[in-house]
């Protein structure tokens, strides 16, 4: 599975996007980290394959995330559902 | 190719069948038009386009826009999931609220083919991770069917083929728990 990655000027966090290409929300998401200048990585699940589907579904349920679009996996560990501004800069120490 | 004026003027008479408003932002009202557009054209029937298609019609039929969970999304928290329908009062605040996914678990892993997380579903964000949910791949086997039967509303007699009663009555308003199956019996003789 490859996912689109934005570099910027802020890298200390790895920042993974779970997205929909038709939805508002992870836009909103992407365009937030956009002007933060925060690095990251995102794939629009709605155009993958099954099999990465079934990848996407795993990583998030492993991580203790519902499988809700966006959802945005911080170093690993902290899962943010949705477009929650407040939740994205209190990980990402902005 | 569905026209966007056509997706837009859908909502628009939707709104005003129900009694809700679209949402206030013209900038996220254009992106949640498009997105249904998309769907559309993409699987035939415009799903949601905050939610992930199956792609099978029986299986994303409760996530077709307007989706099951928009009436009671309304009245619980003024918005449907997507925050597309608001209800007056967040129409006229333009504030939009969180809207959690009242989607039942069951009904995402049957349209995924996976296996029922068996915690109870996550309500907006969360920060520590719980005991990991299996996500078991069971794909193509033992798809659970979709079981339509009839069911009538107590209070005004609306009937419905559907697998679910449907949250609010559209036509009464009347609750769920006023929907009762109608029990039909064909006999084949000779």
């Amino acid at each position: 599975m490859e996912f689109s990655k934005v570099s910027s000027k802020k890298n200390n966090h790895k920042v993974t996007v779970y997205a929909l290409s038709t939805c508002v929300w992870c836009k909103l998401t992407k365009q937030f980290l956009n002007e933060n200048e925060i690095s990251y990585e995102f794939v629009d699940v709605d155009l993958l394959d099954e099999e990465d589907k079934q990848k996407v579904r795993q990583t998030i349920t492993s991580k203790g995330g519902s499988l809700t679009y966006p959802t945005t996996i911080i170093d690993n560990k902290v899962v943010i559902t949705g477009f929650r501004k407040d939740k994205l800069k209190e990980a990402l120490e902005i | 190719m569905t026209a966007l004026e056509q997706v837009r003027k859908r909502a628009e008479a939707d709104a005003k069948t129900y009694g809700y408003y679209l949402t206030p932002q013209p900038d996220l009202l254009q992106g949640f038009l498009e997105g249904l557009k998309i769907n559309e054209d993409r699987y035939g029937y415009p799903l949601c386009p905050c939610r992930l298609a199956s792609g099978k019609f029986e299986y994303d039929r409760d996530i077709i826009c307007p989706c099951d969970y928009r009436d009671p999304d309304v009245a619980q928290y003024g918005a449907c999931y997507c925050r597309l329908y608001v209800n007056k009062e967040v129409y006229e605040s333009k504030n939009l609220p969180e809207v959690p996914e009242r989607r039942p678990l069951e009904k995402q892993a049957r349209a995924y083919g996976i296996e029922a997380p068996k915690q109870a579903p996550p309500q907006g964000t969360q920060e520590k991770p719980p005991v990991p949910a299996p996500a078991t791949t069971q794909a193509e086997k033992a798809k659970p069917e979709v079981k339509k039967k009839l069911w009538y509303c107590k209070q005004c007699g609306y009937v419905v083929f559907r697998e679910d009663p449907p949250y609010i009555c559209p036509i009464c308003k009347a609750k769920r728990e006023m929907f009762a199956e109608i029990e039909s019996k064909v006999e084949f003789n000779g």
